[in-house]
């Protein structure tokens, strides 16, 4: 057998190598039965050393894991002030196979606590298949006084649990509601995203606002306990904690005191105010009205009331600063004018002739001063809002080279702020209109289009975030809504600092053109926003009436259209003129006139913030 | 041409131990499926099918002799890094890690095959180059090499436990062949001063993932939860266990894997000390039987290859059975035949064939 082994073999040529190989297998054998000897001596330690301790734990099933959840973390205004908390609420449940005789408990129960036995039977008997050692949840959030009621009639409530967890509480109720969001359970579709994969059922998430945006800020690390229960569930002790770690603490832009006024200014009317720093881009005020008491969320509501909430005509759950988009109407007048200026269609001083209308191909366009505002240049076009003016401007320039200014200024796109769900609005080019409509752009759309009327879109917050552009000298910063974030012990672990996001295209020179112009609207003696002048202080802005059009493609909504046919107002500002402090935008839905509706309302937000500071 | 000592020479204990060891598992995981309340027991039908194709498996790898595995072993080799590489692509991502590639009904995992390419090729490495004087270090380059590459794909996977399986495999395969003093001293001095090193430039969640894999305890609402809630459930089986079936089915659904990482805490609570130390001796049986072929073999690359096969199983099963008693780190190792999962039967039954088919050819010189 020898002759013919493999030549590359090292076992039989070399006899010594053989020998040593052979030495290493014993050498293993002697290795593995020691191995096994001692998986054997533990299987023997557990098994019947220590078996009757496991087959004890195991019987009673009693090593079980707790969750500790984190205390969400609270939302401050810019100040420090309070606005979103943390609240106990005592959860009622009872033990079913501890509080026999069911029937009696439940009396007791009912009797303690007022609520309808019928109700406490019904609740027992949707979890009838659940295992007999998990308490079923009787009532949520029972207060103070139930609670007090069961804990001195302990003795008769056999079996009945009373849990404390937080609950979310929205301090200043429906204040700042939309930015603030709310919390709500997990759903089924957001348990699917790879953003919530480390989410259970049932477990508490930011469903909008800031409790949305700031989500993996606010929710903090969930802790557990391992613990050993009795027969009866009861807690033996606790063999292992780990701490859950409380969320951060978010500081927002917001300054509540404003952000109150603003809400004050608009309660009786639909829409939105934002005031912003023009300097830095911080959010100092972003109200939507009709607002909602998040805590309804919270405390949950009936099916009859969410659909109320849902189908009210001025959508009280939409935040108006971000979402809802409105024709700019004369505020846009300002992007006219800066392409005209810049593009050298027209300079400060190219005198345009107002009759009171201007005729293109068939129609008349007119101006809303049925007299005509005769000739005027850029500046008193601007300060009186001359429409006729700007068709003009908008004819030389065509719509394609008006939107790349428009686009400059942030419109047409989100601004970015840290908020979800924002609308970009919507800049019109001839190439769009082919798109999507499949028509050719007409030159007598321009005419509409250069007094912000037409196809234009334009949210609260982008108008705000334009003629805070205007104010500082041209640089669009994102919005921020967020100041900064602490965690649990007051240590900054976050600062949000102003980001440019673009700059207007106009020069320094045609700026204080405009700057110029939008200052006479409110200081000059035939501008059309002079209503909001305060005294001491030098207010510049722009008014606006957005005609609220009746699209073509909705005609059978006729009746209901007529009562909202009114226009809405705008009013965009900023102050004090020189050195800007505060921008405001104001939109009052169906306000009929910029200078009487929405104004007055900027105005009040900038003597608050001024004076007051 | 067909030789009848083959049948004579057939290895007829090392297909009792299988079996036997088939048998347990699969009785196991049916108590398993129950358990676990898995309503089709898909588990266990699944499984008996995969042992099916397993045992064609087996026939095919000791009917043709092994001197073509030394042959084809670099062929081998390179598929089952292919496939290592197409299932960080295109691999179904399961609880954050990409192990699984799917045919259609069938997935497969090929860090399991790469276990056996990888004790192929370093078997015919080092049968054809290991040398009395001793391998120097630039000889030990290549299988360097050679485990490196699927180390690294399946650490990106990330499966930790197959990844220092593989380590564990070729550690105990250089055992076997002679490696010059110098050489040695340079590994032995190179690890320790690269994992110190290693250490530091970590970060500190990878850190803390590491320490809490070596102890459990670190971690007393995942790994340490689940060690001891396995250590209840093999406690309770005490000296007879609670009988087939008998396991309280909350202590298991309290189980984590219990159908595959955690199937011998099924296994001690119902047969108890008796039957899980009669499965102990059944590996302990299989191992002692391999070491018998690796030392009956009189050619190197079937020594070699029989040493690793069972240094494969032999590890799998003091890891896996070391872990559920609280011994060793959780990781997840399947223990060998026992635990649910088609790739880990079909290259243990590779492992069985290539095994029978050592044993048999040992009288026979082609």
């Amino acid at each position: 057998m020898t002759k013919s082994t493999p030549p590359n073999s090292f076992l039989k040529n070399q006899t010594p190598d053989n020998d040593w190989y052979k030495r290493r297998i014993i050498v293993m054998i002697l290795f593995v039965i020691p191995g096994f000897a001692f998986l054997l001596l533990r299987l023997f330690y557990l098994q019947i050393f220590e078996g009757d301790n496991f087959r004890r734990l195991s019987d009673n099933n009693c090593i079980r894991l707790q969750s500790i959840d984190p205390p969400r973390g609270l939302i401050f205004d810019r100040n420090g002030q309070l606005l979103v908390d943390n609240r106990p609420s005592y959860d009622l449940s009872i033990m079913v196979k501890d509080a026999r005789p069911l029937e009696t408990s439940l009396q007791h129960l009912s009797q303690y606590t007022r609520i309808p036995l019928e109700q406490l039977q019904e609740e027992i008997e949707k979890y009838r298949n659940q295992p007999s050692f998990k308490p079923v949840l009787l009532k949520q959030d029972i207060g103070r006084d139930i609670l007090a009621a069961i804990e001195v009639k302990r003795f008769d409530l056999p079996g009945t649990l009373v849990d404390v967890h937080l609950r979310r509480l929205y301090v200043k109720s429906r204040s700042a509601a939309h930015v603030l969001g709310y919390v709500g359970e997990i759903s089924s579709n957001e348990m699917k995203s790879a953003k919530y994969a480390e989410y259970k059922r049932g477990d508490l998430i930011g469903k909008s606002g800031v409790e949305k945006s700031f989500e993996n800020y606010l929710k903090g690390e969930r802790g557990g306990r391992q613990i050993e229960v009795n027969v009866t569930g009861q807690l033996v002790r606790v063999l292992k904690t780990v701490e859950a770690v409380p969320g951060n603490n978010v500081f927002l832009s917001i300054d509540q005191g404003l952000q109150k006024k603003a809400e004050d200014l608009l309660s009786d009317a639909t829409g939105a105010v934002v005031a912003m720093d023009p300097m830095t881009g911080s959010v100092l005020a972003m109200a939507s009205s009709p607002s909602y008491d998040p805590n309804m969320f919270v405390d949950g509501f009936s099916y009859d009331q969410w659909e109320t909430l849902r189908k009210d005509p001025s959508h009280p759950l939409q935040n108006k600063a971000i979402q809802a988009e409105y024709p700019p109407a004369s505020t846009y007048k300002i992007i006219t004018a800066m392409a005209g200026l810049e593009e050298g269609v027209i300079d400060e001083k190219t005198p345009l002739v107002c009759t009171g209308a201007y005729k293109f191909g068939e129609r008349e366009y007119r101006c809303w001063r049925k007299g005509g505002h005769g000739s005027l240049s850029v500046g008193r076009a601007i300060a009186e809002s001359c429409d006729v003016f700007f068709y003009q401007v908008g004819l030389r320039l065509g719509v394609d080279r008006l939107a790349s200014y428009a686009k400059a200024a942030g419109f047409g796109a989100l601004t970015g702020i840290q908020l979800e769900q924002e609308s970009g609005g919507l800049i019109p080019t001839a190439a769009w209109k082919k798109r999507r409509l499949g028509v050719a752009w007409q030159a007598g759309e321009t005419l509409s289009i250069s007094i912000g009327q037409g196809y234009n879109l334009v949210t609260p917050l982008q108008l705000a975030s334009m003629i805070s552009s205007i104010a500082n000298g041209g640089t669009r910063y994102t919005p921020l809504m967020v100041d900064k974030i602490q965690n649990a012990s007051g240590e900054t672990i976050k600062k949000f600092y102003p980001e440019i996001r673009g700059h207007l295209s106009v020069s320094p020179r045609n700026l204080d053109i405009i700057k110029k112009g939008l200052w006479e609207v409110v200081n000059g003696k035939s501008g059309t926003g002079r209503i909001a002048g305060i005294e001491g202080i030098e207010i510049s802005g722009k008014t606006g009436t957005a005609q609220v059009f009746s699209r073509k493609n909705d005609s059978e909504n006729e009746s209901r259209r007529v009562q909202e046919l009114k226009s809405h107002a705008w009013f965009v500002a900023y102050a004090p003129s020189a050195d800007p402090k505060i921008a405001v935008s104001v939109l009052v839905e169906h306000g009929e006139h910029g200078a009487s509706a929405a104004a007055p309302i900027a105005r009040e937000m900038i003597r608050a913030y001024l004076t007051e500071k | 041409m067909f030789d009848r000592r083959l049948i004579q020479n057939f290895d007829w204990m090392l297909l009792i131990i299988t079996m036997l060891l088939a048998a347990s598992g699969l009785i196991t995981l049916y108590s398993a499926a129950r358990a676990g309340l898995d309503i089709t027991q898909a588990f266990y039908f699944k499984q008996l099918m995969w042992y099916g194709a397993g045992f064609l498996v087996m026939i095919a790898f000791f009917l043709v002799s092994y001197k073509r595995f030394d042959q084809y072993a670099y062929t081998a080799y390179a598929i089952c890094i292919f496939l290592l590489t197409a299932v960080l692509i295109a691999g179904k991502v399961v609880a954050g890690s990409k192990r699984w590639l799917v045919f259609g009904p069938v997935s497969l995992q090929p860090s399991e095959l790469a276990k056996v390419a990888v004790i192929i090729v370093l078997s015919r490495y080092y049968s054809r180059t290991a040398s009395t004087e001793g391998m120097r270090l630039r000889d030990l380059l290549v299988p360097m090499a050679l485990i490196a590459v699927p180390f690294a794909l399946i650490v990106k996977q990330p499966d930790l436990g197959t990844a220092v399986m593989i380590l564990l495999i070729a550690a105990t395969l250089t055992v076997f062949i002679k490696i010059e003093k110098r050489a040695m001293i340079a590994i032995v001095s190179f690890g320790t001063v690269a994992i110190p090193l290693g250490w530091m430039l970590l970060k500190g969640y990878q850190k803390q993932r590491i320490l809490t894999f070596l102890e459990p305890d670190r971690d007393p609402l995942g790994a340490g939860y689940h060690i001891i809630q396995s250590k209840i459930a093999i406690g309770a089986g005490m000296l007879s266990g609670k009988g087939f079936l008998k396991g309280t089915q909350n202590a298991l659904s309290f189980l984590p894997e219990h159908q595959t990482d955690f199937i011998f805490s099924v296994l001690a609570e119902d047969w108890g000390f008796i039957g899980s130390a009669a499965v102990l001796f059944l590996f302990l049986m299989l191992i002692v039987w391999g070491l018998n072929i690796a030392h009956g073999c009189r050619d190197s690359f079937g020594a070699l290859l029989s040493i690793g096969i069972i240094a494969m199983i032999g590890w799998e099963v003091f890891i896996n059975i070391g872990m559920v008693m609280g011994l060793m780190p959780v990781v997840g190792i399947p223990l060998p035949f026992i635990s649910y999962g088609g790739s880990a039967i079909l290259s243990m039954m590779m492992c069985v064939g290539i095994l029978m088919n050592i044993s048999m050819r040992k009288y026979i010189i082609e």
